[in-house]
């Protein structure tokens, strides 16, 4: 078994701002049932976590910016790590995820571990 | 009296002995019990000559007092051991005082339940020596109860008793850092035992209850006692209370399990019901959780019998939870049959394939049910192969019942 980085991905221009208790509520169910239905397979090394969308970037020479979220279109908002026997099993672990059916991505990357 | 004499051995040889050991410590363990097996041995026979005492249990006291001070009069070389700790003077055997008031008897099984509880033997070592030594079952009972023989347990509890002696386990009360750590290991023994009385293959009804009452009386003590009045341990009792409360329904009177959904609401006992509920307020304060809470929250939703959208979305949320933080075959199975009650069949039959529990019945039986009525084929060829992993007569027969069912159905809509 190899652990496998999940990264989600997604546009914040796309999200709907200032979504409604219930509408919050209905996105983490989708989630709970998503990552629930790994760690029922018994294939969850860890849940992981969201991001907040601001951040900064450092450069070299001491150039610090706001995080460049606004302006590209795939910002990373959360990630998980998972265990499978290939890569293949890890990618088909992905099917479903919620952030796909808002028109984000999941990159799943091997974790060699140190 | 020939009732009275098991009863009191159930209740009375437990708290000598944990005096006894406390006072002794670990290594003296044998010396303990022996001299508290022939308390009762001597209470058999003089009882059955001369009649009951005036008060049998004062005298058993009494009489476990003398033998012990006689112990250590013969055995000085080991009073004075033993006194080195204790801190006694010149005439050790009369200064040693055995002090059985019920304030002692508390800490003592207090501090026996850590030892018992100790991670230095495996889980199912543990489980024996708790009934033991804390429950004071005999050999016989264990080994009935574990449905093995006594050989067996008798060897498994030498192994671990001879293994606290080595390690040198002192009998006291952890300090309050170590606390929450021990009493999790503490909580997972008494948890497993709370089990083994309530999910046990066992006909015998009355020792599995004697089983689950015996944990929720040491699980109790702790509750009992400020410094280990955890929110965890709260939490744990409070899924005791709401299981033990559909006990008297769970079973026929032939010991045959009943279904929850077969079962007669009527005999659900609403005072543990009701005192389930208060445990677990007791158990939300603070902000940690345990898998305890999760459970309790599963347990509680259950001793509601309506189905409703919100019950079955409740359950399947505490199980999604309750999986993140710890995977058991058992929960992905109950998290797979939640989520056909709140999100459809069809959605749980996908997810339900992924599980791969090939070997368990129980997955054959979760898929012989999702695929009743949508494909009435498949569900009989799960429920077959369930069947023929089952090793239980009483799951056996419940199988079959399914198995004729879906046969009908089949015939009538294929």
């Amino acid at each position: 078994m190899k652990d496998f980085l999940l990264v989600y991905r997604t546009d914040l221009n796309t999200l709907p701002k200032g979504a409604s208790p219930e509408q919050m509520q209905a996105s983490a169910k989708r989630w709970m049932d998503w990552i629930g239905g790994i760690a029922a397979q018994n294939k969850l090394t860890h849940r992981g976590n969201r991001l907040v969308p601001s951040g900064k970037v450092v450069k070299a020479d001491n150039v610090i910016t706001d995080g460049p979220y606004t302006e590209i279109k795939e910002c990373i908002v959360g990630y998980s790590i998972v265990h499978a026997a290939s890569i293949e099993e890890a990618t088909e672990l992905t099917k479903g995820c919620p952030v796909l059916a808002a028109g984000g991505n999941v990159e799943v990357r091997e974790i060699n571990a140190l | 009296m020939t009732a009275l004499i098991p009863h009191l051995f159930r209740t009375e040889y437990r708290k000598i002995v944990s005096v006894l050991c406390k006072l002794f410590g670990i290594e003296y363990i044998e010396i303990a019990e022996d001299i508290v097996s022939d308390t009762f041995l001597l209470a058999s026979e003089l009882w059955g000559l001369k009649g009951l005492p005036e008060n049998p249990t004062a005298w058993l006291y009494t009489v476990a007092k003398n033998k012990t001070r006689d112990y250590l009069r013969r055995h000085s070389l080991f009073a004075q051991t033993i006194s080195k700790e204790i801190k006694s003077h010149s005439d050790i055997s009369e200064e040693i005082e055995i002090d059985l008031s019920s304030k002692n008897i508390n800490d003592s099984q207090l501090a026996m339940i850590f030892v018992v509880c100790h991670p230095c033997n495996p889980a199912e070592a543990r489980i024996g020596l708790a009934l033991n030594l804390l429950c004071g079952f005999g050999v016989d009972e264990i080994a009935h109860a574990f449905l093995t023989n006594k050989t067996v347990i008798y060897k498994r509890l030498q192994r671990a008793k001879e293994k606290l002696r080595t390690e040198k386990i002192e009998i006291e009360q952890p300090t309050l850092s170590e606390i929450e750590e021990r009493l999790s290991t503490v909580l997972m023994v008494l948890y497993l035992l709370f089990n083994e009385g309530y999910y046990s293959s066992n006909q015998d009804v009355t020792l599995r209850k004697d089983i689950c009452l015996e944990a929720m009386r040491l699980t109790c003590l702790l509750i009992e006692n400020e410094q280990t009045n955890k929110p965890f341990v709260n939490a744990l009792f409070s899924l005791m209370c709401f299981q033990s409360s559909r006990f008297d329904a769970r079973h026929n009177p032939q010991g045959e399990t009943i279904l929850y959904q077969d079962q007669d609401t009527s005999l659900w006992n609403q005072d543990l019901i009701a005192k389930g509920e208060y445990f677990m307020d007791q158990a939300s304060e603070g902000d940690k959780f345990s898998k305890y809470h999760l459970e309790a929250g599963i347990a509680y939703w259950h001793t509601i019998k309506t189905d409703t959208i919100e019950k079955w979305e409740n359950i399947l949320q505490l199980y999604n939870q309750l999986l993140l933080i710890e995977y058991s075959p058992i929960a992905a199975l109950n998290r797979t049959y939640a989520l056909s009650r709140a999100n459809g069949k069809p959605e749980a039959i996908v997810e339900a394939e992924k599980i791969q529990l090939p070997d368990n019945h129980l997955y054959h039986s979760l898929l012989g049910e999702l695929y009743t009525d949508i494909d009435n084929t498949k569900a009989i060829s799960h429920f077959e192969k369930a069947l023929e992993l089952a090793k239980s007569t009483a799951n056996k027969s419940l199988i079959a019942g399914k198995i004729l069912e879906c046969r009908r159905k089949h015939i009538t809509c294929p």
